[in-house]
């Protein structure tokens, strides 16, 4: 912390110079910095010690760490005003949720690499013990984990066609209509609610194999045995309509304000050129909407990559597995078999595939939006 | 966001039988997806008042089909007749409502706090933390929404258990925070972004702190960005349902995971799981309705320059 030094050369112009605050005020600030720093690896030695059973005094359970850590960061605040003023001032707006950040992010990735590689078994006796890249080499011989990975590549997929959906919506929308508030509210209502219970309304009722009205409907339509989740393909495709379900508004709402963004006039000089409804798309609006386009595919992507609440809900995965995404069956590692150990494995393996996939797609995504226009 | 009318399609006119045909069309697409958004809805809402032979016969309308019957909600305790007795299931779902409200909203307001003010940091001065610079550490906290559930999901378990967070309020609020930190700096970046430096400058001259022109310039002018961050965030939060699955267990369970752990029982009661269904739903549904502009607004925040 103590190399921090922020400047403002942007705004406002005159900073508060360093050398007005009086040395008093800067020995103060150092002094309180230093003793809450000290006071914070105090604590977390006194409660190292006291957990490996080094010595006898400490506390029952890590909290008071919390406790010191937030006293750190508020002596931290208070030590960058005492010694840098108006700058200590600025960089007290970035601090908080900084500090929050890291202590919630940082830290327990970290320690999930760690018992990522341990044998951990919260129902055992045995507590945990380091067993290396074990978890690692076991990993990449789960057929069920590849499984999940391969479900997600196709998840993913699906919103492509979210995606045609959600645009033909947000033309619709955008098309001279009547009563637009209304609909707009009502295309947007899915979103709002809230995944399980949705699983429950379409998933478990609507879609019942006995007298769910979409199974009813099924039957008239001459599918003679509509168990919407029992064969594997159109269970992966019933779980696809219900995340779609929810989610076809945000990618629809992004779509919309971006075809409300267009300037009339292209569109406008596009008829008066003589085209057709048809090529003034394909020519002028998708082009123009592809920046858009990508931010809410890509978003979507992001939140498509965490999919687990309706699987969990519906098929808890099956059948056979044939519908989990990797976080519902990381989810179910850990509820049914108690396994820290392995299923943190699997979480970082996933972690660190999903960062390289999104940092291609951003990339990728740069660069056709370029390419294009 | 500004709703305007693009009425190009007017003027497109070629002949009155194409007109009047993609009237058709798109006040037919209209109503078909309407009532795809709508049916799952109504149906939740009308077999919240079904009894068992109605809904093994398949009803749908109220009144023509089937006599509409308290069932439901008396299982709940929320039925007229029932809502002045004594009831455990009451009891019980108001305790996760509360759970809920409290997680939902407690979360939205502190992410609420620190994300203004990291994002107000963000666009009116430059930081150097090391070699971080202000990009970099937009990047940091945007890049959380990246990060999936599961990945923290374990170890806070661990952790949690270790400072006796598992199971508490708290807890959540704290990972619920962490959850939507990254679109309220999004929403609010953009919100900052969009007020002219110039209203700060002139209350600087007049003497106020910078922390003064924060509280009495910025914040009511950017306060529709922060309704619109709220309400996102608390939608976000309200449905969660991983946290919340893997982290609490009696004292802190929110209202997804108790209507989760009804439907994994089997036989289950059609008329009381849409009883708590409709009643899970409703409060962001009246939102959903009443707020509608503010939640767009958040959604579309620096995705349209």
């Amino acid at each position: 912390m103590a190399d921090q030094t922020s400047t403002a050369t942007q705004w406002p112009a005159d900073a508060a110079p360093h050398d007005l605050i009086p040395p008093g005020r800067k020995r103060l600030g150092w002094a309180l910095m230093a003793i809450a720093t000290l006071g914070l690896l105090a604590t977390i030695v006194l409660q190292i010690l006291y957990k490996t059973e080094v010595d006898a005094i400490g506390f029952e359970t890590w909290r008071p760490v919390v406790y010191a850590y937030v006293a750190w960061g508020v002596a931290i605040g208070i030590g960058q005003v005492l010694t840098r003023g108006e700058d200590g001032q600025r960089a007290l707006f970035l601090l908080p949720a900084l500090l929050f950040t890291i202590a919630m992010v940082i830290f327990p990735t970290l320690f999930g690499f760690y018992i990522a590689l341990t044998d951990w078994n919260l129902s055992s006796f045995s507590g945990r013990r380091f067993n290396g890249l074990d978890n690692f080499w076991q990993m990449l011989a789960d057929p069920y984990y590849r499984n999940a990975l391969f479900n997600m590549v196709l998840y993913v997929l699906a919103v492509l066609v979210e995606y045609v959906i959600a645009f033909g919506l947000a033309l619709l929308l955008n098309a001279q209509i009547r009563a637009r508030k209304f609909f707009r509210v009502v295309f947007l209502m899915p979103l709002m609610l809230s995944p399980v219970a949705v699983s429950w309304m379409i998933g478990k009722s609507l879609m019942e194999y006995r007298f769910g009205p979409a199974a009813t409907l099924a039957r008239h339509l001459g599918w003679e045995d509509p168990a919407f989740f029992s064969n594997p393909i159109t269970a992966r495709i019933a779980i696809m309509v219900l995340d779609a379900w929810t989610f076809i508004p945000f990618m629809m709402i992004m779509l919309l304000a971006g075809l409300q963004a267009m300037s009339r006039e292209v569109l406008e000089a596009a008829r008066v050129d003589g085209a057709t409804a048809w090529q003034t798309f394909w020519q002028v609006t998708f082009p123009l909407m592809l920046p858009v386009s990508v931010t809410a595919v890509i978003l979507r992507i992001i939140f498509k990559l965490k999919l687990a609440d309706i699987i969990i809900t519906v098929t808890s995965g099956g059948p056979g597995g044939a519908t989990d995404s990797v976080s519902s069956f990381i989810y179910r590692e850990y509820r049914d078999r108690s396994n820290v150990g392995y299923g943190t494995m699997l979480a970082m393996a996933y972690l660190v595939i999903i960062v390289v996939f999104v940092t291609w797609l951003l990339k990728f995504a740069s660069r056709f939006v370029r390419n294009v226009n | 966001m500004s709703v305007q009318t693009t009425d190009y399609v007017a003027s497109d006119i070629r002949s009155p039988a194409s007109f009047v045909a993609s009237r058709v069309f798109i006040y037919g697409a209209l109503a078909f997806w309407a009532f795809i958004c709508l049916f799952p809805i109504y149906w939740t809402i009308t077999t919240s008042f079904k009894t068992a032979v109605d809904v093994t016969q398949g009803h749908l309308i109220p009144f023509v089909d089937f006599q509409p019957d308290w069932k439901g909600w008396r299982s709940l305790g929320l039925s007229p007749d029932s809502i002045f007795q004594t009831s455990t299931v009451r009891d019980e779902f108001l305790k996760r409502f509360m759970n809920s409200v409290i997680t939902s909203v407690g979360a939205s307001s502190l992410a609420i706090v620190i994300g203004s003010l990291a994002a107000y940091g963000l666009t009116r001065y430059r930081y150097h933390f090391a070699w971080f610079k202000n990009e970099d550490i937009s990047f940091f906290f945007l890049s959380q929404l990246i990060l999936p559930p599961v990945v923290l999901a374990l170890p806070f378990l661990v952790l949690y258990r270790e400072v006796g967070l598992l199971d508490t309020r708290v807890g959540l609020i704290l990972l619920y925070t962490l959850m939507v930190l990254p679109i309220v700096i999004w929403i609010m970046r953009d919100q900052f972004n969009s007020i002219p430096v110039e209203l700060e400058e002139a209350a600087l001259v007049d003497g106020l702190s910078i922390w003064g022109a924060f509280f009495r310039i910025v914040m009511p002018i950017a306060l529709p960005g922060i309704v619109a961050a709220f309400i996102l965030a608390m939608v976000l939060c309200w449905n969660e349902y991983f946290f919340a699955a893997l982290l609490t267990s009696t004292d802190a369970k929110t209202i997804p995971v108790m209507v989760a752990s009804q439907t994994g029982s089997q036989g289950i009661n059609w008329w009381s799981m849409a009883a708590l269904a409709t009643a899970a739903i409703a409060p962001l549904a009246v939102i959903g309705i009443a707020l509608e502009r503010y939640l767009i607004m958040g959604m579309t925040a620096g995705a349209v320059k």
